[in-house]
């Protein structure tokens, strides 16, 4: 069983155990459109909750993917580098970023559920 | 801090119906793109026919005794030699050789035909009334602009307008397309073959609606509209070419024909004359980064030692080049093509060299 939280700023994190999983939303990949290039940040750097942990660019713009919570990166997910379209295709499965060890798992209280989610994203309309 | 409100060209309400995404654009709500996004859109106008409003920009018609002269002490290019029905690219000068803005003139039978930028187009059409002498000029507010463009278009308005595929490119005509007459030039800023639709605005939206039916065409909005003009090496004002920017540094003195270039008689003709005997300090340029990462507007160039040597002024990707490609200034001692240089990307140095404009071949109609 997995947990699922969203930001405010449109990443998902998936929680498996101590590890976080960490992507952008579909309705982050439908404003940016069609993605181009990603900067992934290499193994083993710190993170910190709100601040920059990778770069995402559309034909239009560069736009920053900041990390939802602190931790360590364990792994980034270089089939983007080939197929960034994945993040449009499937931004949630396939179009993952990277994956964190947790550093305080405190930090995750401050995120919003799903269905919250979903709440936030209307009100943008 | 009080915004004037949005204007709207007479395809606003058809943008929103095709689910366009809007954005402020030089002062209008326009389309950035549509469902089918920037990507698509891109490809399928060099692929077969893409429709752009471009009724933002500005429209004009010079009139009267001497409306040629009157022009030529504004710009550069040779206007007084243009032939019944040519085009030609211009610019408006100041007297530092600099870009007031860039502006297409066509030679209509009784009348000079203009296209300024939309951003621009207030104070073109002031400069313009300050200096017509005896000529006069009309802004045509009440038209809209199309542009079909892409190697289809061709054949796409020929069902419309027979006459059409008869222009030569860089030439215009009265046209009825669909029954709505219309003013056709065989134009663009996208590289490809295509057409430019000056239309009465209350028939915009039923002649767009037209063309979009054919199955040849997709609408396409602004992004695109800066992709492909890009991938064509072409300049947006306000970007790549400004008051700072000479005509002679932005590459741009194909465009003062051989007869202005000895007589003068243009703002900034003389510091043009002296940049070219001497050649200018900087020059625009094609970029091509290594590797996928763009570079973007603002980019910051230096060579091998961290030294600013120039910066990007349109960066981006290109959907038909397969990568980053981007345009900037740099020293003349850098400019030679396959010249290696860094760009200041997110302040890691990255690996790029000066490319041959344009990094897709134009596929203009030569006739």
């Amino acid at each position: 069983m997995s947990t699922i939280k969203y930001t405010r700023d449109h990443e998902w994190i998936r929680i498996e155990g101590d590890v976080a999983v960490i992507g952008i939303t579909d309705y982050a990949q439908s404003q940016l459109g069609d993605v181009v290039y990603v900067e992934l940040p290499e193994l083993g750097r710190r993170v910190e909750q709100g601040k920059e942990a990778a770069v995402v660019e559309s034909v239009k713009a560069a736009s920053e993917v900041y990390a939802p919570i602190s931790g360590e990166v364990i792994a980034v997910n270089d089939a983007l580098s080939g197929e960034p379209g994945k993040i449009n295709g499937d931004p949630q499965g396939e179009g993952w970023f990277l994956k964190l060890r947790i550093a305080n798992p405190k930090e995750l209280d401050g995120l919003m559920d799903a269905k919250a989610y979903a709440a936030f994203v209307e009100d943008l309309h | 801090m009080v915004e004037n409100p949005l204007q709207r060209t007479p395809l606003h309400r058809l943008h929103v119906s095709l689910g366009a995404k809007m954005v402020p654009f030089a002062g209008y709500d326009m389309p950035v793109q549509y469902p089918s996004g920037i990507m698509a859109e891109h490809l399928h106008t060099r692929a077969r026919a893409g429709l752009f409003d471009v009724s933002h920009m500005g429209q004009a018609r010079l009139v009267g005794a001497g409306a040629a002269e009157a022009l030529e002490r504004l710009v550069p290019g040779d206007i007084k030699g243009l032939a019944p029905g040519r085009m030609r690219y211009t610019l408006f000068t100041n007297d530092r050789g600099g870009i007031l803005d860039d502006l297409m003139v066509t030679q209509a039978d009784d009348h000079l035909f203009l296209v300024v930028n939309a951003a621009c187009k207030a104070q073109d059409f002031a400069h313009l009334q300050r200096h017509l002498g005896a000529a006069a000029m009309t802004p045509l507010a009440d038209r809209a602009l199309l542009a079909l463009q892409g190697p289809a278009a061709a054949a796409v308005l020929a069902r419309l307008a027979p006459g059409a595929p008869g222009l030569a490119f860089m030439s215009g005509a009265a046209l009825a397309v669909d029954g709505v007459a219309c003013f056709v030039t065989r134009s663009g800023y996208t590289g490809e073959d295509g057409f430019e639709l000056s239309v009465p605005a209350d028939a915009a939206e039923r002649l767009a609606r037209r063309l979009l039916a054919e199955p040849e065409v997709m609408p396409v909005g602004l992004g695109a509209r800066d992709s492909l003009r890009l991938e064509a090496g072409l300049c947006l004002y306000g970007h790549d070419i400004d008051e700072t920017t000479t005509v002679v540094e932005a590459d741009l003195a194909w465009a003062i024909q051989k007869r202005r270039r000895a007589e003068g008689g243009f703002p900034g003709a003389a510091a043009i004359a002296r940049e070219l005997a001497a050649g200018a300090a900087r020059k625009r340029v094609g970029i091509r980064p290594e590797g996928r990462a763009p570079a973007r507007e603002g980019t910051e160039i230096t060579d091998d030692t961290g030294a600013t040597v120039g910066r990007i002024t349109s960066g981006g990707f290109g959907p038909s080049a397969d990568g980053p490609v981007a345009m900037g200034y740099v020293a003349a001692s850098r400019a030679a093509l396959g010249s290696a240089l860094k760009l200041m990307v997110r302040g890691t140095p990255r690996p790029a060299r000066i490319a041959p404009l344009p990094f897709v071949p134009h596929r203009y109609h030569r006739g």
